[in-house]
């Protein structure tokens, strides 16, 4: 067959390559959402009230013990819930992964929901399960054993109770890292060593752990920042129990009268390690795939369980027990009941929650309003900007790609509640005042879904190969044109998961926004951490459920889509 | 943004200023506002604009059915209400009104000392409602309109009956020192709650701070609202409630729930709250309207017979079930000092308290 090929030397349809102003627009755009904040907050960790250079904020956050104890409780939380995570989620997600468990997808499903579960309900949610004397947990516990008053099973405003509650709602990372190097690890290599005399326990040993452990140790340290920049859990267990973490400290320095210097040289310990700990998972995963070398290969064989495949599922449910049917089983309970934590009977439901919170909470309408916006105009604009940088960075379309892809993932390494107090810093003063309005939150959430949003995107370009854009391109289309007619239709369910993830995740979002919301533009989580504070309990749960489901139903909808990757979300 | 770093008593200064520059531009300004009817102009204008915001520590529950029971009444204006405690309130309204943010039209403080502030700062709106001259002493309200008391809060010790027995409840705050009471007991915050922050500075001038050294060994359940401690004892998560909103007890125990209320034998610490209208209210006229009417008959009937709570109109009528005001040995409430001394009530508590 033969084309007629247009002369490649046509007069370009532009006067000038426009790719170029992109790339600058781009990356100066970056640049302000986050040189900007963090510029602010090395400043002000440097300066006293007057301005002056100092190390007097460093000097009080090493030497105070209102400083240094929380960086210490930080510390050992973050450490104890990593390990849990990893022992919980590694069996399960080799279960799932690489046994004929029964129900495998229910399970992957349930990994999902406590995923998406948003950890501030979830820690909610374990309150009314596990508080020393009013928890159903405990107060079963009691029924059941005629035990005393005093007597109690569980106590969740314990670092013990925060670990468990932070791990219920960090393992899915865990989970969904090592279930995918599983589930990519070929079966050849494991039935080479068969076929050369291993059994089952050596080949395990030699070949199947050594090839996901890099995955379980990105887990661990993913789980480990996730952990440390958590606010909602330790602000909701850590109070009442009279300590701080690190998150719930910084969020102190805001209240009046705030020390905004103070507040800044406290988040930087957490900016730098998070760095750290990131450089040491990109060192680990970077080794990843050492050993798959060419060719194609099967799917990985399943390991029988026989007899113990039913045990197993059991044991998988037991524990998906802790982050998903105890605690919706909680907000339902407390949601049709009197007393938050009264069981329901019939005798005693009660339609009460669900009116206070459909027709007199005043403060719904706009939450949920601005939620919305918010939710939907920051998918927009990070599915968007997500997109033109993985476009750029994978067809390596300009000069200087690798520096916007650089500052699309560097977003990662700030937590949540950092990037609030950075932005809180910046944006108070001119020439931007944003504080106040929803721009500043929508910089937020930009900001901390790009990372994920920009990963994924690349990912989906990885995977159309250039040969179809440039023999579109051959046949006389314009880049333009061949992004259209030839990217566009086979992104289209890529697209589509990102964008619904960033919005899941803006619902879930409350690090950053309770620093960063005023009354006029509050959100949905930041509502609910307001109810909790004054102790209405009945009317978060009414809310936590309604945020379930739309949650639930988002992800349903891109579950519906085939081939979306995972997402890795924030908070 | 550096402002955000100066203590009360740093803008106490250039406050101290600024009001000097206000009188004498209108020298008129100390004496009292002539006492304003609800005009059908002022309702006219009001639902024009629509809306009033209402930032409150009140319970949310009471401040929502505020809400309601004026939008039915005045239909057309929405009232949207914005509920923290009294310390987070004052605090909002500050960041937003540095950064030029003036949403705010009433607000309703449990903290009397926050006023001070307020009209040092000339944010005040001078309006005194017709009723409330008439049927408010003067003590209840500022000689130059810009503040009027709507409720007087007292903060006694509740307890879940189920838990323990009244008899052999603690009825002084010697008695909370305990060792039996230990790990049984829930206590709100200063920094989040207006009440816990009058309550806990005539606490700390009666008793001395060693107190709140001791009381911290007893492993206190720490909680932030007022309106928190209450329902953690109706739950029964702890057996006796150190400081917290009396009414909401008394409400629930008014609803059947197993709690009661005790008025510890050294004095119940009280804290009288304040409504104000903001100068840079973006509706004044509906502002007006709803100050009118929350410190009018209606809206302080509805404090006394849904809330629960104390009123200062004379014309409204006590609902028995609650014990008078005049028959509770209180504590002395003291503004000026809590004004000065907030930093330090703050600081030292959480030095004691560690949160």
């Amino acid at each position: 067959m033969t084309v007629a090929v247009p002369d490649t030397r046509a007069p370009r349809r532009f006067g000038f390559d426009l790719t170029k102003p992109v790339l600058y627009l781009f990356a100066a755009v970056l640049c302000v959402l986050i040189v900007l904040p963090l510029s602010w907050l090395f400043v002000y960790s440097l300066t006293d009230k007057t301005g002056a250079l100092t190390l007097a904020n460093f000097y009080r956050l090493f030497t105070e013990s209102s400083f240094y104890d929380p960086l210490a409780t930080t510390f050992i939380i973050s450490v104890s819930s990593a390990v849990i995570c990893c022992a919980v989620a590694a069996p399960m997600a080799w279960l799932v992964a690489r046994t004929d468990l029964p129900f495998a997808g229910t399970i992957r499903a349930l990994v999902t929901a406590s995923f998406v579960t948003p950890p501030f309900l979830g820690a909610i949610a374990w309150e009314l399960l596990a508080a020393p004397n009013s928890g159903l947990l405990n107060k079963l516990f009691r029924d059941v054993t005629g035990a005393d008053q005093d007597v109690h099973l569980f106590n969740i405003y314990t670092v013990s109770g925060i670990v468990f509650v932070i791990s219920c709602y960090t393992f899915p990372y865990v989970f969904t890292l090592v279930a995918n190097s599983l589930d990519r690890t070929p079966g050849e290599l494991e039935d080479a060593s068969s076929i050369l005399g291993g059994g089952r326990w050596y080949t395990a040993r030699r070949v199947t752990i050594p090839l996901v452990l890099p995955a379980l140790l990105a887990g661990g340290l993913v789980a480990f920042l996730q952990a440390m920049t958590l606010f909602g859990s330790p602000a909701i267990l850590a109070l009442p129990a009279g300590f701080h973490t690190m998150t719930t400290k910084i969020w102190s320095l805001f209240q009046f009268p705030p020390k905004p210097e103070l507040a800044a040289a406290a988040s930087l310990p957490l900016l730098v390690l998070t760095v750290l700990l990131l450089r040491a998972e990109h060192m680990i995963l970077g080794r990843r795939g050492y050993s798959v070398v060419g060719g194609k290969y099967g799917a990985p064989r399943l390991i029988s369980l026989h007899g113990m495949r039913w045990a197993a599922f059991v044991l998988c449910l037991l524990m998906l027990m802790m982050p998903v049917f105890l605690p919706y089983f909680a907000l339902l309970n407390a949601a049709f009941s009197p007393v938050a934590t009264t069981f329901v009977t019939f005798q005693n439901a009660t339609w009460q929650n669900v009116h206070f919170v459909l027709y007199e909470l005043s403060a719904m309408t706009l939450a949920l309003k601005n939620t919305i916006i918010l939710g939907t105009a920051a998918a927009t604009a990070g599915t968007a900007i997500a997109l033109v940088i993985a476009y750029v960075t994978a067809r390596r379309a300009v000069k200087g790609w690798r520096l916007l892809g650089f500052l699309a993932t560097a977003p990662i390494a700030i937590p949540g509640i950092v990037l609030g107090v950075g932005l809180f810093l910046s944006y108070t003063r001119p020439p931007f005042v944003l504080y106040g309005t929803l721009w500043i939150l929508l910089i937020a959430f930009v900001t901390i879904a790009l990372p994920s949003a920009y990963q994924q995107l690349q990912a989906a370009f990885r995977t159309i190969h250039p040969e179809l854009e440039d023999a579109s391109r051959i046949l006389g289309a314009t880049r333009l044109r061949s992004l259209w007619q030839i990217t566009a239709p086979l992104l289209r369910t890529g697209v589509v998961a990102t964008w619904c993830f960033i919005f899941v995740g803006v619902m879930r979002e409350l690090s950053a926004a309770i620093i960063l919301f005023t009354s006029e533009t509050k959100v949905i989580s930041v509502l609910i951490y307001d109810l909790n504070e004054s102790g209405d309990l009945g009317a978060i749960s009414v809310i936590g459920l309604g945020m379930l489901i739309i949650t639930f139903a988002v992800v349903i909808a891109v579950n519906k889509i085939p081939g979306f990757g995972t997402v890795r979300f924030r908070t | 943004m550096r402002e955000t770093t100066m203590n009360r008593r740093e803008v106490l200064k250039t406050g101290a200023a600024l009001t000097f520059a206000g009188v004498f531009a209108s020298p008129v300004r100390a004496a009292p506002p002539p006492a304003e009817a609800v005009t059908l102009a002022l309702i006219e204008a009001a639902k024009k604009e629509g809306a009033v915001t209402f930032y409150t520590a009140m319970d949310l529950a009471f401040a929502e059915r505020l809400g309601r029971v004026f939008e039915e009444k005045f239909a057309g204006i929405k009232v949207r209400v914005e509920r923290s405690g009294a310390e987070r309130v004052f605090q909002r309204i500050g960041q937003e009104y540095q950064s030029n943010i003036h949403a705010v039209d009433v607000v309703n403080t449990a903290d009397q000392s926050h006023v001070i502030f307020w009209k040092r700062q000339g944010w005040l709106a001078a309006y005194l409602p017709e009723e409330v001259v008439k049927y408010y002493d003067k003590k209840y309200y500022d000689p130059e309109g810009l503040a009027i008391v709507t409720r007087v809060l007292v903060s006694p010790f509740g307890i879940n009956t189920n838990l323990v027995k009244m008899e052999d409840a603690p009825k002084s705050f010697a008695d909370l020192l305990d060792p039996k009471w230990k790990g049984k007991m829930v206590k709100a915050h200063p920094a989040y709650s207006g009440t816990i922050m009058n309550a806990t500075f005539q606490i700390a001038r009666e008793l001395g701070w060693e107190y709140f050294e001791k009381l911290a060994r007893q492993n206190v359940m720490q909680v932030q609202s007022a309106t928190d401690t209450p329902k953690r004892i109706a739950l029964g998560e702890r057996a006796v409630m150190i400081d917290g909103a009396g009414y909401l007890v008394i409400r629930n125990k008014e609803a059947g729930q197993p709690v009661d209320v005790i008025y510890p034998s050294e004095g119940t610490p009280v804290a009288t709250s304040p409504s104000v209208m903001m100068k840079a209210a973006p509706h004044p006229n509906a502002a007006k309207l709803f100050q009118s009417w929350m410190h009018g008959r209606e809206g302080q009937q509805l404090l006394i017979d849904y809330a629960r709570q104390y009123s200062p109109h004379a014309q409204a009528v006590e609902k028995p079930g609650v014990r008078k005001l005049s028959e509770i040995k209180l504590m002395r409430e003291d503004p000026e000092g809590v004004e000065k001394a907030a930093d330090e009530v703050k600081r030292r508590y959480s030095q004691y308290f560690k949160v």
